[in-house]
């Protein structure tokens, strides 16, 4: 059944009627011509009996969308792509996005969008105005995975002919391992007069594939074909050669396979290894980015501070407002939100430090139960201002999908993007630290106190400070988490024990050790879990950390001199 | 801004509930019945649960307008157990011993259900659970109007194997008693079925694990060996919304390894773009885009009551608006709100589902409902991809387990017994006094 559908597509594609891509090298129309035509010649003109008009048969095969049945569906959709008519294109992506809506009053199936809360209706054909349907009145004809997978593979054959060799390669990349004979002969005919050579590439696996799965092929070809695919790292290249490797008669091909198979194996394992260690540094900078703003509140100041992940949840609450605020600006609002998480949460953490610590410091005690009871306040604050559901952050366009390097190994954007953030948060620090002002007396103060004071720094003033600066941060913490989880009262909890367990291992007060313990666990933490599981990774590392801090209770770089004896 | 006009309606709506519980301890209410509400306010599950409170309300609102049950005003008295579960048990006591309520909606997860449980016996309570659970329970006092496994997981499953032909299975969850449970029992289910050993992976994760990179990118692997591959999850709460924006920027689309879904309902995709994931599967009994007027109905009021337009319905709040019909039914039909009454009256007692159809109270205190498996669509509702033909009878004692292959629930005379032995003859445990 598909096959005869895909070959229909095609000569749709040829009649140039359906063909959106004008632009399209005449060469491919030849090419295409050549191959499909002697044995599809005419069937479009079959399916359209005489005296029924194209646009007729159209809206009969449209009709069929009201039913609830998928085999009829199916059914309509190939009508659709045979009838030749010049929309069917158009309606079949329209099916795909859900702007096909079955109009309950009027019973008939129209094009709709979203308009003042109901639905602005068109005529699939003519696209004319028909009126409006509030919005339950109306609902997108239901598709499903097959029926979605079925128009896409009909428009695959026709994007191997698309100008852009992106979307080529997507194509052909798609029709991989199928071993249809009508694909097999639009991917040959496209072979021909691909110039791009990683769309050549691709198709060449996908044909080689054909040819091993292919029963009547000869041992030659076989092996010429193992040998060609012998590198790809295609799981449908994988998948055929174990095939073979287990059922071939000839030795010769299993010795192929075989060592094919090893060379495949050996680049994956690379390839895996290359995987892990990206986790770990993307979980790292996650934990990096937890911890960093800690590390300058318990690590610098010695305060233990509870509420430190209710203020990484207010930096990730301001991006919510700040989209809200700008509901078209979701590729850039983000830049908007990191100085605005700055200010929210550095203003909480000064007000904090005003309104509880001061009166708590060199009391640890004291200052953990306040802390962790401000902690308590802020979370329920958040649940009375933003209700207690999870609030959607928007991805900008930017940060969504992946950098694919090849069909085994792809890096996600957000956690590339976040693994740089992190590491210039961290430096932007280093520099405030060692370079200004304010670094200079931040680290005064956290050394002696009194000789500080003696030499003229306003210590409360510094305190006030330095906590902001660290609240600060963990507000620009939240900006960054709140693009890979949820956005809630809960989000803060999270991540406050991570953020303790970072900066001790690291060493207190010192930053450098907050990295390297940051980048240290979370790879440690990738390596086991494959292993053991996410649940006992997690233990297993908790387990080390209290052994390690047992023989080393300064953590791995532990401060020296007189700021140590304290 | 919209924010801050919902923050006040939450404000004065907690304000409200806040001058109930206090109003209850003061009067002497006898002519009023008292509905007891034990929802978390507060705490990890207000998320979900806080839901759950308003729609109780609604209800009781609602009730009073038609009249209120055998003409007496129907009083909430809500109480927060904050998501604590020992704090469960107290709240649940209290509300029998010193606020008198005649019955209780509340719960959410299973360890709450189970904290309770000792509770409502002793004091001979009435509970209404409305969550999906993992089954191996039947109270006398509870009431489960949510799915057993048989009436979600299994129907489930049915529909990868014969629908879409999946060969291979990750069962992926929260690491508690529902998904280990679930799996136990549909690992049990798909070697009956025939799939081997091999073909299965089981996978488990803490709570509110937000990093998915290594578990999603092991599924794509397995998933990339030739046999057609289906995820089903039983990821809770949180957890899932890293998890499919992890699925979507992997690029993991759902023709290729669809994932199928218990706990991912509208509430909890309205926390992400859901673009992506079009084509993911869920399995409930009850899904806010089935059209019918029972359900267009309940969802305006919804609205109304809440203030809201872009609030979402869910299955639990289905599961809420059944119990609750059938507890004014049956209070009705047994003229009197004592709990052995009204347990003996419910059984058999027939509501108006929102999906169209009733559901009907079993002996075993479960349900019989229909199954609908959806697909994520772009606007953060499921489309209906398949329907059970019938009503499915909830199963309380599984029967792919070895220890509960031959228990039954049965509150009615003769047997009257939670876990009674069909095969031994005899009550395992807990009976009618």
């Amino acid at each position: 059944m598909p096959r005869v559908l895909l070959l229909i597509f095609m000569l749709l594609g040829v009649a140039g009627t359906a063909l959106a891509q004008t632009s399209a090298a005449p060469t491919d129309d030849a090419g295409q011509t050549t191959m499909a035509s002697p044995d599809g010649e005419g069937r479009p003109s079959e399916s359209v009996a005489p005296g029924v008009s194209k646009e007729e048969a159209l809206r009969t095969s449209l009709a069929k969308f009201k039913s609830r049945d998928f085999d009829v569906k199916a059914e309509a959709i190939e009508t659709i792509a045979r009838s030749g008519h010049e929309r069917g294109e158009a309606l079949l992506q329209a099916l795909l996005d859900r702007e096909l809506l079955h109009d309950l009053a009027g019973d008939r199936i129209v094009l709709g969008e979203q308009a003042d809360g109901g639905w602005a209706l068109r005529d699939p054909i003519s696209e004319e105005d028909v009126g409006r349907a509030e919005a339950r009145a109306a609902r997108p004809v239901i598709i499903n995975n097959r029926l979605r997978q079925q128009i896409r593979d009909l428009k695959s054959v026709t994007a191997l002919a698309n100008p852009n060799p992106l979307n080529r390669r997507e194509a052909a990349r798609r029709l991989v391992g199928n071993t249809d004979p009508v694909v097999l002969d639009a991917l040959r005919a496209r072979q021909a007069e691909e110039a791009n050579p990683l769309v050549k590439g691709v198709i060449d696996t996908a044909l080689n594939i054909a040819v091993l799965r292919d029963p009547a092929s000869h041992l030659n070809e076989r092996l010429n074909a193992i040998d060609a695919v012998a590198g790809s790292l295609e799981p449908a290249v994988r998948n055929v050669l174990r095939d073979r490797l287990a059922q071939s008669d000839a030795a010769a091909e299993r010795n192929a396979a075989e060592r094919a198979l090893s060379k495949i194996d050996q680049r994956t394992e690379r390839y895996e290894t290359a995987d892990t260690l990206f986790f770990g540094l993307s979980l790292g900078s996650v934990l990096l980015l937890a911890a960093i703003g800690l590390a300058i509140t318990f690590g610098v100041m010695g305060v233990i501070n509870m509420a430190h992940g209710e203020l990484i949840m207010l930096g990730a609450y301001t991006t919510f407002v700040v989209q809200q605020i700008f509901p078209d600006g979701h590729e850039w609002s983000l830049l908007v939100a990191l100085p605005a998480a700055f200010l929210v949460s550095a203003l909480v953490g000064i007000v904090i430090e005003r309104g509880v610590i001061r009166f708590l410091y060199g009391r640890p005690l004291e200052t953990l139960l306040a802390t962790f009871g401000v902690s308590l306040i802020l979370q329920q604050a958040v649940r009375v201002i933003f209700s207690p559901l999870n609030r959607s952050v928007v991805t900008p366009e930017w940060m969504s999908g992946a950098l694919e390097i090849n069909p085994i190994f792809s890096l996600t954007y957000n956690r590339l993007y976040i693994i740089v953030f992190a590491l210039i948060v961290f430096f932007a620090l280093q520099l405030v630290l060692k370079k200004t002002r304010l670094g200079l007396q931040v680290r005064a103060v956290s050394q002696n106190r009194g000789t500080a004071r003696a030499m003229g720094i306003r210590s409360e003033r510094v305190n006030a400070l330095t906590f902001g600066l660290g609240s600060g941060i963990a507000g620009i913490a939240g900006v960054a988490l709140a693009q890979l989880t949820n956005v809630g009262p809960n989000l803060g909890q999270a991540y406050i024990i991570d953020s303790f367990m970072v900066v001790v291992f690291g060493g207190v007060g010192n930053l450098w050790g907050t990295l390297t313990a940051a980048f240290s666990l979370g790879i440690a933490n990738k390596i086991i879990e494959p292993m053991a599981g996410a649940v006992l990774a997690k233990i297993m590392v908790l387990v080390f950390i209290i052994l390690f801090i047992q023989r080393k209770p300064r953590g791995l770089f532990p401060q020296r001199g007189r700021a140590a004896e304290e | 801004m919209k924010t801050k006009k919902f923050s006040l309606k939450r404000l004065a709506q907690a304000g409200i509930a806040a001058g109930a519980i206090s109003y209850s301890g003061l009067v002497m209410a006898a002519d009023t019945i008292k509905v007891g509400v034990l929802h978390s306010l507060s705490g990890t599950m207000a998320i979900s649960e806080s839901t759950l409170k308003d729609t109780v309300l609604m209800m009781i609102e609602k009730q009073n307008e038609k009249g209120g049950v055998m003409g007496k005003k129907l009083e909430p008295v809500v109480v927060d157990p904050a998501s604590d579960w020992p704090l469960f048990a107290e709240k649940a006591r209290q509300l029998i011993t010193q606020d008198k309520v005649d019955v209780i909606f509340g719960c959410w997860t299973s360890v709450s259900r189970k904290s309770v449980l000792p509770v409502v016996e002793e004091l001979n309570g009435l509970l209404f659970y409305p969550v999906q659970y993992e089954g191996e329970e039947s109270s006398k006092n509870v009431f489960y109007t949510g799915a057993a496994p048989n009436q979600q997981a299994i129907p489930a499953v049915d529909y990868l194997l014969d629908d879409l032909g999946i060969e291979r299975f990750v069962l992926a969850g929260t690491d508690y008693v529902y998904p280990r449970t679930t799996n136990k029992i549909l690992e049990a289910y798909l070697k009956s079925k025939g799939i081997a050993e091999d073909d299965i992976m089981i996978n488990y994760t803490p709570f509110g694990h937000s990093d998915w990179q290594s578990i999603v990118s092991r599924i794509k692997e397995f998933g990339s060996e030739g046999k057609k591959t289906a995820v089903v999850s039983t990821i809770n709460g949180d957890a899932n919304v890293p998890f499919y924006k992890e699925l979507s920027n992997q690029g993991m689309d759902a023709s290729d390894i669809p994932v199928i879904a218990f706990s991912v309902g509208e509430q909890e995709l309205s926390g992400i773009n859901t673009g992506p994931l079009v084509g993911h599967l869920a399995a409930w009994n009850y899904f806010q885009s089935v059209y019918t007027p029972e359900n267009n109905q309940f969802i305006e009021q919804w609205h109304d009551y809440i203030g809201d337009d872009d609030r979402v319905t869910n299955d639990p709040m289905e599961a809420t608006y059944i119990g609750f019909n059938m507890w004014v039914k049956a209070v009705e039909k047994a003229k009197s709100t004592d709990t052995d009454k009204v347990a003996k009256a419910m059984i058999g007692v027939e509501t108006p589902n929102l999906t169209g159809g009733t559901a009907v109270m079993n002996k075993n205190h479960h349900l019989s409902k229909p199954v609908l498996i959806g697909e994520i669509q772009d606007n953060g509702q499921f489309a209906v991809v398949s329907q059970t033909d019938g009503v499915v009878p909830g199963d309380a004692w599984s029967d792919y387990l070895p220890d509960s292959k031959n228990l039954i629930a049965d509150w009615t005379d003769p047997v009257n017994c939670g876990n009674y032995n069909t095969k031994t003859k005899t009550c395992g445990g807990q009976t009618a006094k």
